[in-house]
Order: C-alpha cells, then sequence, then structure tokens
C-alpha cells in the first residue's frame, strides 16, 4: 500500500490540490508557559475566539474542502469547553481527529465524553521525564504527575497514543529515558522535536539551542533505539534547524497539503506564517475556506516554485523541500522569499550555523510565554 | 495471523472511500495508505466475525481462484497490516 503523500507528486498543472490536513487552533489559553512554545508572541485573546456555531460551520467547509485529518491544537484545545461538540461534529463528517494536548487539565470523565464524540488520537506533550525540569519548563507544579495519568486514561480506552518531547539543550541529555517513558506509558509514537525556532522558541534561542555534540548524540541514541524497538514504538525525530544541510519541506510545501486555522480564525499555511512581515491574512469570518485556499493571496505567495529565488530555481531538490521553511527565511534573513538559510546552498548558510553555536553557549535564563508580553524566568 | 483468526480494524483505523480524490483510503493516527482494489475487498471482509479461513474462501469464490494459494497472499497482507498496529486479532484479544 503506497502512502497518499507518496502520491502527491507535483502536478506540473497545478499549484496545489486537496488539503489533507488542518490544524486547528482553537485557542490560545494555556495553563502552561513552555518558553520554546511555537504560537505567536502576540497571542489572540478569548475574546477574539470563533464561537461555536462559527467552528460548526467552518469544519463543514473542511470536509467540503476534501481535507482528512484534523488536528485540534492551541493553545490548549481542553481549555475549550466546546470541545467535545467539535469533535462530535469533525467525527460526523468523517473527519480523522486528533487532540494535541499538553493535558495537565485532562480528566477522566472528559476523556470519556470526547472518546464518546468519535475522538480517534491523542498526542500529548511532555517537557522533561523529571518532575522538577518539567516543572520549570512548564511553569506549573505537578504537569508530569498529570500527564502520567492522562496517559494512563488514554491508554485504558484503547485510544493510540502519540508522546511529543519538545526537545533543546536544557533536556536533551533525558533522550534515552524520554524513548523509555514512552514505552512506559504505552505510546505508538513518540516524537522527538527538536525545538523549531518560531513563536516563544524564537525569543527563547540563547537558552535552547543544543550544542553540535548533543545534536550527534541525540542521533546516535534515536537510530539505535529505532533498530532495538522496531515494531514497538515508532519514532519520529524532527532535525534540529540551524544545524542541517537540508532544509524541511515546511508543512509539505506552502499551500500544498496542509493549513491552520488561529483561534480568530484566521487561516494561515503554517502556523508561524504570521511571523513573517508584510502578510496580511483572510479570515473564516469574511470568506469560505474553499475560496481562501484557492485564491487568497497569502496562500499563493509561495505556492509551488514560481517564487523561487536562485539557488532554489535551478535546483534537482525544489519538489523534494519546496526550497525550506519560509518563516525560518523571514527569521533569519529579514526575507519571506529568500532560500531557507538552513539550506547548505544558501549564500547565508555558515551565518546561521555560526549564529547557532554563538546561541549554544548562551544563558539558560528563559522567558515564559505568556498574554502579558513574556515574563523573565526569576534569578538568573 | 493464523487461519482461525478473526482479523478486524481497531476502532481508531478507518477504511473509507474518499469521493473529493475518488479512491479508498486507510486512514490511522499520523498515517493515510491507498489500499490498492484487493487490499479494499479483503478488509471489507475484516469485520472481527469471520475467521481468516472464511475470507479467504469468500475470495476464493468470488474470483474463482485456488483458496489455498489466496489464503496465503491474505495472510500475509493481514500480517504486515498487523504489524503496523492497523488491524488486528479479535481472536487473540
Ligand atoms: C503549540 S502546542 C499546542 C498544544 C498543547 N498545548 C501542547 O503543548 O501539547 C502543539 C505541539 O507543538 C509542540 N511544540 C510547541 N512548540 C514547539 C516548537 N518550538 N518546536 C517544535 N514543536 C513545538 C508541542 O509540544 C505540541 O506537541
Ligand atoms: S507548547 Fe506549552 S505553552 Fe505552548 S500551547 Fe503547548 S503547553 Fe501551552
Ligand atoms: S537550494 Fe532551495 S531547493 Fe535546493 S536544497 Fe536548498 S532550499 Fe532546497
Amino acid at each position: 500500500m503506497t502512502e497518499l503523500s507518496a502520491r502527491l507528486r507535483p502536478d506540473p498543472a497545478r499549484s496545489h490540490g486537496i488539503p489533507i490536513a488542518v490544524l486547528a487552533e482553537i485557542t490560545h489559553r494555556c495553563p502552561l508557559q513552555c518558553p520554546y512554545c511555537s504560537n505567536p508572541v502576540e497571542l489572540e485573546r478569548a475574546s477574539a475566539e470563533l464561537s461555536t456555531e462559527e467552528w460548526l460551520r467552518v469544519l463543514g467547509e473542511i470536509a467540503d474542502l476534501g481535507v482528512l485529518q484534523l488536528h485540534f491544537s492551541g493553545g490548549e484545545p481542553l481549555a475549550r469547553r466546546d470541545l467535545e461538540t467539535l469533535v462530535a461534529r469533525a467525527a460526523a463528517l468523517d473527519l480523522y481527529t486528533n487532540l494535541i494536548t499538553s493535558a495537565v487539565t485532562l480528566t477522566e470523565a472528559r476523556l470519556d465524553a470526547l472518546a464518546h464524540a468519535g475522538l480517534d488520537h491523542v498526542q500529548i506533550s511532555v517537557q522533561s521525564v523529571e518532575d522538577a525540569l518539567a516543572t520549570r519548563i512548564g511553569g506549573l507544579r505537578g504537569a508530569l504527575e498529570r500527564k502520567r495519568a492522562a496517559a494512563a486514561w488514554v491508554r485504558a480506552r484503547d485510544l493510540p497514543l502519540t508522546l511529543n518531547a519538545v526537545m533543546h539543550r536544557q533536556n536533551l541529555h533525558e533522550l534515552p529515558e524520554m524513548i523509555e517513558m514512552a514505552l512506559d506509558l504505552g505510546a505508538a509514537r513518540l516524537e522527538v522535536a527538536n525545538v523549531q525556532y518560531y513563536g516563544w522558541a524564537l525569543r527563547n534561542r540563547a537558552a535552547l539551542m543544543p550544542t553540535p555534540d548533543q545534536i550527534d548524540t541525540a542521533s546516535k541514541v534515536v537510530d539505535a533505539a529505532r533498530a532495538r524497538l522496531h515494531g514497538r514504538l515508532v519514532i519520529d525525530y524532527v532535525e534540529p534547524d540551524y544545524y542541517a544541510a537540508r532544509p524541511k519541506p515546511c508543512m509539505g510545501g506552502w499551500g500544498r497539503q496542509v493549513f491552520n486555522i488561529s483561534p480568530s480564525g484566521k487561516v494561515l499555511p503554517c502556523h508561524a506564517a504570521e511571523s513573517i512581515a508584510g502578510l496580511s491574512f483572510d479570515s473564516v469570518r469574511d470568506h469560505s475556506l474553499a475560496w481562501i485556499w484557492d485564491h487568497s493571496k497569502v496562500m499563493n505567495r509561495y505556492r509551488g516554485t514560481d517564487w523561487m529565488p536562485e539557488p532554489c530555481r535551478s535546483c534537482a531538490h525544489k519538489h523534494d523541500d519546496w526550497g525550506g521553511c519560509r518563516c525560518q527565511a523571514a527569521a533569519l534573513l529579514g526575507d519571506g522569499g529568500a532560500t531557507d538559510p538552513a539550506c547548505a546552498f544558501s549564500p547565508r548558510h555558515a551565518e546561521v550555523f555560526e549564529a547557532a553555536l554563538a546561541f549554544s553557549e548562551g544563558s539558560d535564563r528563559y522567558t515564559y510565554r505568556d498574554f502579558s508580553g513574556g515574563t523573565p524566568e526569576p534569578g538568573g | 495471523m493464523t487461519p482461525d483468526s478473526r482479523p478486524a480494524l481497531p476502532r481508531f483505523v478507518k477504511l473509507r472511500f474518499d469521493r473529493a480524490r475518488d479512491t479508498w483510503l486507510l486512514l490511522a493516527p499520523e498515517r493515510i495508505l491507498i489500499p490498492d482494489e484487493i487490499a479494499v475487498e479483503v478488509l471489507k471482509l475484516c469485520d472481527g466475525k469471520a475467521t481468516l479461513a472464511a475470507i479467504a474462501a469468500t475470495l476464493a469464490a468470488r474470483y474463482d481462484a485456488p483458496e489455498p494459494e489466496i489464503l496465503s497472499d491474505v495472510t500475509a497482507m493481514l500480517a504486515d497490516l498487523e504489524a503496523k498496529g492497523f488491524l488486528r486479532d479479535r481472536e487473540a484479544a
């Protein structure tokens, strides 16, 4: 059987096709304050959020577009009381539903309601395998214990579980234990996600950037664990930004397979796209999703390959990585339309590597994610 | 998987026809597979009640093909899906 994504080879006649997945960031509210959070630094307030009725309409439009998977994320999606209602509608529309959660506010009753509503999969994120460090990173005491309990409830209901571990300089030493914890908790999949530097993470680069040695060790640990745990645990490894030689095929290409809806209904090609200066986004409040997907200026801005500068334009890899990440190009070079400097062919690649080395020797002190523009960690 | 197995899709794996793309799909956590025609026929019979032997017999009759070969093909295909976590044996559970 082939993977659907493998069937989606570029069709020269079309710049985009039918989207596969949508990331619904239904709220930016969150009980945690992770300094690595990929949410925008300017968080959207509860008063700006789409209403239940608006979401129910949008879910119908999502299904009509031919979308297959719906990821409920945020912020903390459990912060919305109507999550069960939204999951039930998505399930009724035959969407494959995934809950991406920190799980600290999950209860058994709520999980029952979500499972009953038709939830298909749960992804729980963890900050650390150790209580004190988990508390320091997430800013909430006892978070790790709650996550462990939540994972057990998920498994007890025969829901498939993915564990997501965002890794950085201050927790990469825990990677072997993290893999053990994933097994312990009954996860079928572990996402070892090296921090991607946008939103709050970009702000916290100096406190998060790993050293090249750490990354070397991490890839070896992952390789060994994959071989040892074949058939028991799938390990997805998200390559680190800045140290790679080739860029990530970010979002599988801008406006090609997936899009994101912000709490207030803005449609974004990826969840960090707002960090690119000069783009303005269309909202589900003003247009149909079908129109936005096909015609919005932002969706078409970096679609396909026509927008590409050199060295991408004449590069053999352009249909594999689509020129890398636009947000990274914008963040590092101030130009969302440049070749991702994570690429070794970028004339600016060396600078990025040097910058990473400098950040990796930075201060460990965090700036926490919150609605007041960030709070520095005390002391330090 | 043995001839006595009663294969079934777990609740979180879904076989469905996708009108937008005009194809059958197998939806699983973080993965979407495109089953070929034969796989679709087999998976539709995996209801957790029919044994693998019965499924092979049904297919053999439907396609007028030798049953032992069908059984071994179907077993291999379903064992592969089971290893990926996309299929379960109700008999074993
Ligand atoms: C922004 S969170 C929202 C959902 C929920 N609050 C949680 O943390 O699980 C979505 C997912 O992205 C991960 N994540 C957050 N910031 C990230 C970053 N800078 N790089 C990579 N993954 C990140 C989280 O661990 C989580 O799995
Ligand atoms: S990554 Fe952390 S701070 Fe960001 S939304 Fe998830 S739990 Fe909240
Ligand atoms: S030059 Fe552009 S297309 Fe080629 S590998 Fe680098 S980012 Fe990808």
